[in-house]
């Protein structure tokens, strides 16, 4: 059973029915007795980094969280902004990040004004490593992104996966430990992402 | 490298889906519902729907069908039409959509696109404009499905829904609606020339060639398709379908220097 934590930060019903698709069992809850039992967490986000973290915090979800992900050793797994509020902390916002894997969330900023904010479709990703997050991945899988701020993790240990945009290149999926995240939105990513969500569901 | 997106933009009346010619005739297509498995089967990179007639026929969204086409889909969705409240945007939202579009309310109460911007972020808005040519060449903007001529100057009234909070565009030329003839490339241009977001060029496509027409002298970043996915060939019968991907790339291979 996967919970998906309802912290009021967008739309959750799209990552339900994904996991209803592939067969695995799944519930949207901000319910914190529930939360506390879970034994494993989609960390959904979408919104401004701040908005986020103090919408952790009124929930009363940031001391639950560090108990299930740090002590428990929980897997979590972040979407689009569940993934920044991974990371220390955002260019976006001033409140410090869940800092579970030491990064920076930084502003897309180009030169060329050809080249638009947000990133915006379909886009490959690049992977040196194995992980079970991203195992048996089809070599031309492409995921679904929208975003204006992109993650850089501090040592590269943590990046999982790398997506170049408008030149810069940046971490589109992080992982330490039992914490995963991916930039990108695999329950938007038909087949791609199903296979994603099914490695994550068998961790 | 980011793919080109190629969005069929699907017309609903209530259930059904049809398709129009200049904004005139509604030619029965199907079920939404079965047509999306076809295009979930087809892996077709995105989808938009409106239904064309919920504003003028004074029609709330319909969510039953929503519901069921969020439940099929597994790839960005957009929805437009009959949107007038916010109540209702979020609802669109939680069933699974991440995009609304507007156009008609937009015309009638502009702050409308800036509270939904506000609240979901400007990712989630495409503004929606309906554009037509008079006999002097002039291009002026309709709502209401087109029934309505407004006041507003298209390349102002994209520049003012970009300040509103809009994150993209759709441009949809009236005249060349289900024509298969090729977009109107020059009020893309124009468009996309004003404004800093992206502008999906739509109404027109007959072929892959105008696809990358419009990408490439148009300047748009995206591309909708409507008479191209829904039937076999210009006057024949209805076919659900996509674009050969291979051709497409060798399309979208021309204008990537």
């Amino acid at each position: 059973m996967i919970t998906i934590i309802d912290y009021g930060m967008g739309n959750l019903g799209s990552i339900y029915n994904m996991f209803k698709h592939i067969n695995v069992e799944s519930k949207i809850s901000k319910d914190t007795d529930e939360i506390s039992k879970a034994e494993k967490i989609l960390l959904p986000g979408v919104g401004s980094f701040d908005a986020a973290i103090e919408r952790i915090r009124e929930n009363g979800l940031k001391e639950i969280l560090d108990q299930k992900v740090l002590v428990e050793k929980v897997p979590i797994l972040g979407i689009c902004l569940g993934m920044q509020i991974l990371t220390s902390e955002s260019e976006e916002g001033n409140l410090e990040g869940l800092n579970w894997i030491s990064g920076r969330t930084k502003k897309f900023v180009f030169a060329d004004n050809h080249i638009k904010i947000p990133h915006m479709g379909w886009n490959i990703v690049r992977s040196s490593k194995t992980n079970p997050l991203t195992y048996n991945l089809a070599e031309d899988s492409r995921f679904y992104f929208v975003h204006s701020y992109y993650v850089k993790v501090y040592e590269e240990k943590n990046s999982l996966l790398k997506t170049t945009y408008g030149g810069i290149e940046f971490d589109s999926a992080i992982q330490k430990d039992n914490i995963w995240g991916t930039q990108f939105h695999p329950e938007k990513s038909h087949k791609f992402g199903m296979k994603l969500l099914e490695n994550f569901a068998k961790i | 490298m980011l793919r080109t997106r190629i969005i069929p933009c699907l017309q609903l009346i209530d259930q059904s889906l049809v398709k129009t010619v200049q904004f005139k005739k509604h030619n029965y297509i199907g079920d939404p519902i079965n047509t999306v498995r076809i295009f979930n089967e087809l892996e077709v990179d995105e989808l938009c729907f409106l239904d064309i007639r919920a504003t003028v026929e004074k029609r709330e969204p319909n969510l039953k069908i929503l519901t069921g086409i969020a439940n099929e889909c597994f790839m960005p969705l957009s929805y437009g039409g009959g949107l007038r409240d916010f109540e209702t945007v979020k609802k669109i939202f939680s069933i699974g959509f991440e995009k609304v579009v507007i156009n008609s309310f937009a015309v009638e109460k502009p702050e409308f696109i800036k509270k939904v911007a506000e609240h979901f972020g400007n990712q989630a808005v495409i503004g929606s404009i309906d554009v037509k040519k008079n006999i002097l060449g002039r291009y002026n903007v309709y709502s209401k499905d087109g029934t309505e001529k407004t006041k507003l100057e298209p390349i102002e009234w994209a520049k003012k829904l970009e300040e509103l909070g809009a994150g993209e565009l759709l441009i949809t030329s009236m005249d060349n609606d289900g024509t298969w003839e090729g977009f109107d490339i020059e009020i893309n241009k124009k468009i996309a020339n004003a404004v800093s977001m992206p502008i999906i060029a739509n109404g027109g496509a007959g072929s892959i060639e105008h696809i990358g027409e419009v990408l490439l002298k148009g300047t748009v970043n995206a591309v909708a398709l409507g008479s191209m996915v829904v039937y076999q060939k210009k006057g024949m019968g209805v076919l659900i379908n996509f674009p050969d991907k291979e051709q497409l790339n060798n399309e979208f291979l021309k204008i990537k220097k």
